[in-house]
């Protein structure tokens, strides 16, 4: 995208950072925001995501590239001078104000007038459900509440850009899937853009309208969630976004977007060949577990393989079943609890199906990525 | 519904019995017992060490019993006297008889000594009245023992020597903690201002040099213990050390190095006079200046380590917080971080002003006359002039002043705020 387009609120043109001289932590990032738009730097730590959000930020330099807010530079802007709200991992509420100084202390610094400050404060308290708490130190809220205060603080001077840093990282299950519900609802309702970064990919895939999958410094994908979940562009990410199945083969040939690959010990199976792969090659045949289907099924199937089946987990609204291939590797399925789901004994051999549209063929990377927790 | 009841755990009577009760009170009694031999050797070696002795100076600076055990019996007769004219002629008699047994018995000295306190000059009349009367018969000092009295030391005839004896002869007295405050009794009871003030002016400054080192090691220490609480583990750990470094050398020691660089012909003069910047060596040992100097460096660890345990603990995110909120730095750092390293900033300056209004080393070292302290005075009467009451009186009203300022501290900041890790 052109910097001269209307659109583009924030950019990065090949922004890199290095804080020992030596190695790059990011390498190239590029990326166009649009205002408004929830972006999701996600990626597993130590990947470069905390780094950019940081530059962004203000709080590191940049080592080259640029970085501009409606087409100016932002590089050398000192941080307080960029007017981005930001939210932090362990909320940084000053302890020694109240909650209502706390949102007060933006106002107060932009000069606001004491009556002023306290009718934005009483609404964005509001805004946040925490109306009758002003008065308390952030010593006497829960993490909910603290999260809450964080998130007014940040919008409370109206800045046009928010960034949040692992905000929820520090809540409980049921108290992130209420905040992100939050966070989700405040930004549609008052259309600030926000760059958002967490390694949670449920997270990520709930709330994001992109999401920029990162790994060792590099941005390995750029696209909406479901864009993300189907299409994987390369390996780290059918691996990193959600659960998934990897057999390895030989790339007979390719035709027609297609590729027929031939797995050791099992014969031939037919996926949608990614980018990069040849002919010849070796190459992983991704499956989400939830695509693939135990003989017998009314599902349509293009692929089959035979697996010798060696546990059955029962999870409750789904039962995972435990296969094992000839070249030893592990398969997961994912059979919704229902009448349909089959009974086996240890030993017995299944016959696994799915759809060539539900299985991509990448090119067998040398280091495949580790599963990631 | 009755099943679910019984069912659910939850829900049954949580009241004990009373064996329970009387096993669970048991329990924590035990506990209990366990904790406290545990700090039963040092319970008792701070009762010994630090309670006591304590005790026993505030009990010391007013309790002053010799006189009143060398001469009872004059004191006795003394107490019928109007304090006004000579007293009676029974009481010069029976103070005669006294002091010629006490001159037999070798302790008129500490009589004189202790009448000497309190109008100074009268020890040699006591002792030259007490060599006169030693060869005396008890049956003529009792038929004339006024005459002989006045005739040995015409002293005697003045009444306030006797007005002197019979302060010396209360056992408990408020009089050391006058002196301590630079007043004294009156001839007509009320208490007056003395002509030379030493003890008020001494504590005056005590405390002026106290508070300048507490300024000056914060000054020092605060950014230093900033730096270090921002950098990496490994150079903070490495800063440390050397911030430590004084705890292994020998306080008497580093003292002396200040000595070896400040005297005249010491390291400072001769790298200023090689520069050019002064002609005559300047005078730095021996006054005011080089106690301060030297305590502010022998006490800086005391006001770096709370900041720094203080400071570490404060989560860099504040400060990015406050500014991306468009604080600029200072205002961010005055508003924000100062407030949140308070504890640690209050902890550190009332560590090294109580520590340095009780200093006695280094000001007895490198102070001169100048650069005394409160606790050189207090040693000055215990070791030389012996007045070990009104140095326990100058001692006690030390502690008291410590309390008092203690006190104040809790009222404007609060001790809740002191935090040293």
């Amino acid at each position: 995208m052109l910097k001269t387009q209307d659109s583009v609120f924030l950019e990065f043109d090949n922004v890199k950072k290095s804080y020992d001289q030596k190695n790059l932590v990011v390498k190239g990032f590029n990326i166009a925001v649009e205002q408004g738009e929830f972006i999701t730097l996600l990626g597993p730590s130590g990947s470069g995501k905390t780094t950019v959000l940081m530059m962004l930020a203000g709080f590191e330099s940049v080592t080259s590239g640029t970085i501009s807010i409606r087409g100016n530079s932002i590089n050398r802007t000192a941080p307080y001078k960029r007017n981005i709200g930001m939210v932090f991992q362990n909320y940084a509420l000053f302890p020694h104000m109240t909650v209502a100084e706390n949102l007060g202390y933006p106002l107060s610094v932009r000069g606001m007038n004491k009556t002023a400050q306290r009718d934005r404060i009483a609404e964005y308290l509001k805004l946040v459900e925490l109306d009758a708490f002003g008065d308390r130190y952030p010593g006497q809220l829960s993490g909910g509440q603290r999260q809450r205060v964080a998130l007014a603080r940040a919008m409370i001077f109206e800045p046009t850009l928010i960034l949040m840093d692992e905000p929820l990282g520090a809540l409980d299950k049921k108290l992130r899937e209420q905040m992100q519900y939050e966070i989700t609802r405040l930004h549609e309702q008052l259309g600030f853009t926000v760059i958002y970064v967490t390694h949670d990919q449920t997270e990520a895939l709930s709330m994001s309208n992109r999401i920029a999958v990162f790994n060792d410094g590099i941005v390995q994908q750029c696209a909406p969630p479901a864009e993300l979940y189907e299409r994987p562009a390369n390996a780290f990410v059918a691996e990193f976004i959600g659960e998934n199945n990897f057999i390895k083969g030989k790339v007979d040939r390719i035709e027609g977007g297609r590729a027929v690959v031939s797995i050791p010990g099992e014969g031939t199976i037919v996926a949608e060949a990614a980018g990069g792969l040849v002919e010849g090659a070796n190459s992983v045949v991704s499956i989400r577990p939830e695509k693939l289907f135990i003989h017998p099924t009314t599902h349509d199937h293009d692929n089959e393989i035979e697996a010798k089946f060696i546990a059955r987990i029962y999870v409750g609204d789904f039962i995972r079943y435990y296969f094992r291939l000839a070249d030893g590797s592990e398969i997961v399925v994912k059979v919704l609890n229902d009448l349909s789901a089959p009974e086996f004994s240890e030993g017995d051999t299944g016959r696994l199906q799915w759809l060539i549209s539900d299985s991509i063929a990448f090119p067998d990377q040398a280091e495949m990525p580790e599963t990631m927790g | 519904m009755a099943d679910t009841m019984a069912a659910n755990p939850g829900k049954r009577d949580s009241g004990l019995a009373s064996e329970d009760a009387r096993n669970a009170a048991k329990e924590v009694r035990a506990r209990r017992m366990r904790a406290f031999l545990f700090v039963v050797p040092l319970l008792v070696f701070i009762t010994f060490a630090f309670v006591a002795p304590i005790a026993t100076m505030l009990f010391r600076s007013a309790y002053n019993p010799t006189v009143a055990e060398l001469v009872p019996a004059s004191l006795d007769t003394l107490k019928e006297w109007d304090g006004v004219d000579r007293p009676s002629d029974a009481a010069l008699t029976q103070f005669a008889i006294d002091l010629k047994r006490l001159a037999n018995d070798r302790t008129s000295g500490r009589l004189a000594e202790e009448i000497n306190r309190f109008m100074p000059g009268t020890s040699s009349v006591v002792k030259s009245t007490a060599r006169k009367l030693r060869r005396v018969e008890d049956a003529e000092l009792q038929q004339s023992g006024v005459d002989l009295l006045i005739e040995a030391n015409e002293a005697w005839a003045n009444p306030q020597v006797w007005r002197a004896l019979q302060e010396a002869g209360r056992t408990y007295t408020s009089s050391y903690y006058l002196t301590a405050l630079d007043l004294e009794t009156a001839p007509d009871g009320t208490i007056q201002q003395r002509d030379t003030k030493i003890y008020l002016k001494l504590y005056g400054k005590t405390l002026w040099m106290a508070l300048i080192i507490t300024v000056l090691t914060l000054i020092l220490g605060y950014p230093l213990a900033f730096y270090m609480a921002h950098s990496s583990t490994a150079r903070a750990n490495f800063l440390m050390v050397f911030v430590l470094l004084p705890f292994w050398t020998s306080l008497l020691v580093r003292t002396t190095a200040w000595i070896a660089l400040l005297q005249t012909n010491g390291v400072v003069n001769s790298t200023l006079i090689a520069l050019g910047l002064t002609r005559d060596p300047l005078e730095m040992l021996y006054t005011q200046f080089s106690t301060i100097i030297a305590m502010t460096h022998i006490l800086l660890p005391f006001m770096i380590l709370p900041l720094y345990s203080v400071m570490r603990g404060i989560d860099p995110s504040y400060m990015r917080a406050a500014m991306s909120m468009g604080s600029r730095p200072i205002p961010a750092f005055l508003r924000i971080y100062l407030p949140m390293s308070l504890p640690g900033l209050s902890a550190g300056a009332l560590l090294v002003f109580i520590i340095s209004v009780g200093y006695y080393i280094t000001p007895a070292l490198v102070g001169g006359t100048d650069g005394q302290m409160i606790s050189n005075i207090i040693a000055f009467h215990m070791q030389q002039s012996n007045n070990w009451e009104l140095a326990a009186a100058l001692g006690s009203l030390l502690l008291f002043l410590i309390i008092a300022l203690y006190w104040l501290y809790d009222r404007f900041v609060g001790a809740g705020n002191i935090k040293l890790g």
